[in-house]
């Protein structure tokens, strides 16, 4: 187990090393690029040069590089262009906006896929398994955007059930609750349609082994055999792909979170990126990575503890 | 899985009956694909879309830029625009068959660059072993870990968006993903006799990766490229939406769903037609990998 956390660790490290040099290269290659974002489109080309040197953003890329490192070790972000706040509370606010909508969809995901995939699985090829194929195929296949548009068609322009925009603010007469609903919905049903599919061919998979037709043929009732024999061995190989939705869950849902406005993480790298806010871009892509490789290794360490032949 | 290398070699048929051979195995695929409900209904799908693509210009009723502004007053569906137009008074149906284009040449070019850099790079891996492996899983591993669509927000912003551009970032971020499905089938298809064979003639390291290994990988790899061709029609699309994608005024199904959406209350066809067409587009292509996949399966 000390190996597999030093590997990982390792691992870690080196993805965040090689992702902040390249963030870092890409933004701040040019040397008066960062100036000149400073100062704007209308500053003479003497006062970015005068910055540039006051800010020792002339030497080397990989002296700035090291430093720039160093800033960071110390807790020290930068301060958001963007935002006219510090980088960390900016990127912690709209973190917490993103982890309570991916705490909700993730709750309404695991068990709802669960249901469709281990039902789907459990007799292949009859009628129910393949409306919930078809059914997990083409749901999956829609972009969120155009699923996003789907719901907020009917739900929102048609029965006017609910408000089209999450911006968590109380104004419009919509409660917070009310307001998730749709992107909830949104990020539920893409999403579940790859983790249902996933679940469907491991449970088809560990049907036909020969443990499950012993327990068929030795008289135990079917959902007993489903219950006690299938599900867990069927679980093995998806709880790593499961795992592996928290990061789409934190870092993908930009999608659903412009669609409706939503004040999240992935909306907020959007704006850095399109603004060039340089401090921001470089630490949230930090963030991103860390959390992507974080739950990586969370997911290899599920799949250890539900397998007591990798723990031995 | 056949050897066709090894057969063809040994049984040196005069060409003509190579070639009868050759059609009479196209000819049984194309029957088993039509067996499969999914893959005719996929393939319907995808190849509706490519002959209203390539016909654009004849079909359209309307140039795709071109403004109708008496429509603007009643921009929703009527006899003059079938499917209305949008808020520049637009024809709606012709830029939905003129968006068609872009994303059926971006998308699969994207899958070729893909599968080209991912082959090679998952072949180096299999066939050579040691460090090269280590070197090339670990960078496959890291650009996997990164959430992509974090990385086409970076990339692009910084240096814009063009066709050009979608197509690198695609060929990059997918190049891995095909990477590991080539490597693992060379781990278990370099240990064959007809490699052994190769090797003893003194064939060259990338003739027997590319002549010997990679046509008999090449059954995962094409439903693979399928699936990957629906994502990346999903990616432009997503781009497009996120205002990052192909540059304006030219046709773009994401595009046209981020100009419009905010008007849906009022007028939800505008933005609800091209979600229509970029959502039947995908769900062709996943159709048609599922029914590849059960041939595969079959065989």
């Amino acid at each position: 187990m000390a190996r597999f956390f030093v590997k990982h660790t390792l691992f870690l490290l080196l993805t965040l090393f090689v992702v902040s040099f390249l963030v870092f290269t890409l933004n701040e290659f040019s040397p008066g690029a960062v100036a000149r974002k400073l100062l704007g489109a209308y500053a003479t080309q003497d006062q970015v040069d005068t910055l540039t040197k006051q800010m020792g953003l002339d030497r080397p890329l990989l002296v700035r590089y090291v430093d720039y490192l160093g800033t960071v070790a110390t807790g020290d972000l930068g301060y958001s262009q963007r935002f006219k706040l510090p980088v960390k509370d900016v990127i912690w606010k709209h973190l917490r906006h993103t982890a309570l909508l991916a705490a909700i969809a993730f709750a309404c995901i695991v068990p709802l896929s669960m249901l469709l995939g281990v039902t789907a699985g459990m007799r292949e090829g009859s009628r129910l398994d393949r409306a919930i194929l078809m059914f997990s195929t083409i749901v999956a296949s829609i972009p969120e955007f155009a699923l996003g548009v789907f719901l907020a068609s009917v739900f929102v322009a048609w029965l006017g059930w609910l408000p089209g925009t999450a911006t968590l603010l109380a104004g419009g007469g919509w409660s917070v609750p009310a307001q998730l609903v749709l992107p909830v919905a949104v990020i539920v049903l893409f999403d579940s349609g790859y983790v249902v599919s996933m679940i469907r061919a491991s449970m088809v998979e560990v049907m036909q082994r020969p443990y499950i037709r012993t327990a068929v043929l030795k008289g135990l009732p079917f959902r007993s055999v489903i219950l006690r024999h299938a599900v867990r061995n069927a679980m093995l190989t998806p709880i790593t792909v499961i795992m592996l939705q928290i990061n789409y869950l934190v870092a993908g849902v930009v999608v659903v979170e412009t669609v409706f406005a939503y004040p999240g993480f992935g909306r907020m790298m959007l704006e850095a990126a399109l603004f060039k806010d340089i401090a921001l871009v470089e630490a949230g892509a930090l963030v991103a990575v860390f959390l992507a490789v974080v739950t990586n290794i969370l997911g290899d360490i599920a799949y250890v503890l539900l397998d007591p032949r990798i723990r031995a | 899985m056949s050897t066709p290398a090894t057969a063809e070699v040994l049984s040196a048929s005069p060409p003509a009956a190579a070639r009868v051979r050759a059609r009479a195995r196209w000819r049984r695929r194309l029957d088993a694909l039509l067996a499969s409900t999914p893959a005719t209904v996929g393939l319907a799908i995808v190849l509706a879309w490519v002959v209203l693509g390539i016909l654009a210009p004849v079909v359209a009723p309307y140039p795709p830029n071109a403004n109708d502004l008496g429509a603007l007053a009643r921009p929703t569906p009527s006899t003059a625009h079938w499917l209305g137009t949008d808020q520049l008074g637009r024809d709606l149906l012709s830029r939905i068959l003129w968006g068609a284009r872009p994303v059926l040449v971006i998308a699969p070019l994207a899958v070729l660059g893909a599968a080209a850099l991912g082959s090679l790079l998952g072949l180096s891996a299999g066939y050579h072993g040691r460090w090269i492996s280590l070197v090339i899983t670990r960078a496959c591993d890291i650009v996997l870990s990164f959430p992509v669509i974090i990385l086409y927000m970076i990339i692009l912003a910084h240096f814009g968006s063009s066709a050009w551009n979608i197509i690198g970032v695609l060929t990059l971020t997918k190049a891995p993903i095909i990477a590991r499905i080539v490597r693992g089938m060379t781990l278990d298809l370099r240990e064959r006799e007809y490699v052994a064979a190769a090797k003893m003639r003194g064939e060259s390291a990338l003739y027997i990766m590319f002549v010997e290994i990679l046509p008999n990988a090449r059954g995962p790899l094409l439903v693979d490229m399928c699936l990957r061709t629906g994502y990346n029609i999903v990616i432009i699309g997503v781009l497009g939406f996120l205002g990052i994608g192909l540059p304006p005024p030219d046709p773009d199904w994401g595009g046209m769903v981020k100009d419009t959406y905010g008007m849906m209350t009022v007028w939800p066809h505008m933005s609800l037609f091209p979600c229509a067409a970029i959502s039947s587009l995908v769900v062709g292509f996943n159709l048609l990998a599922v029914g590849l996949r059960e041939i595969g399966l079959r065989d």
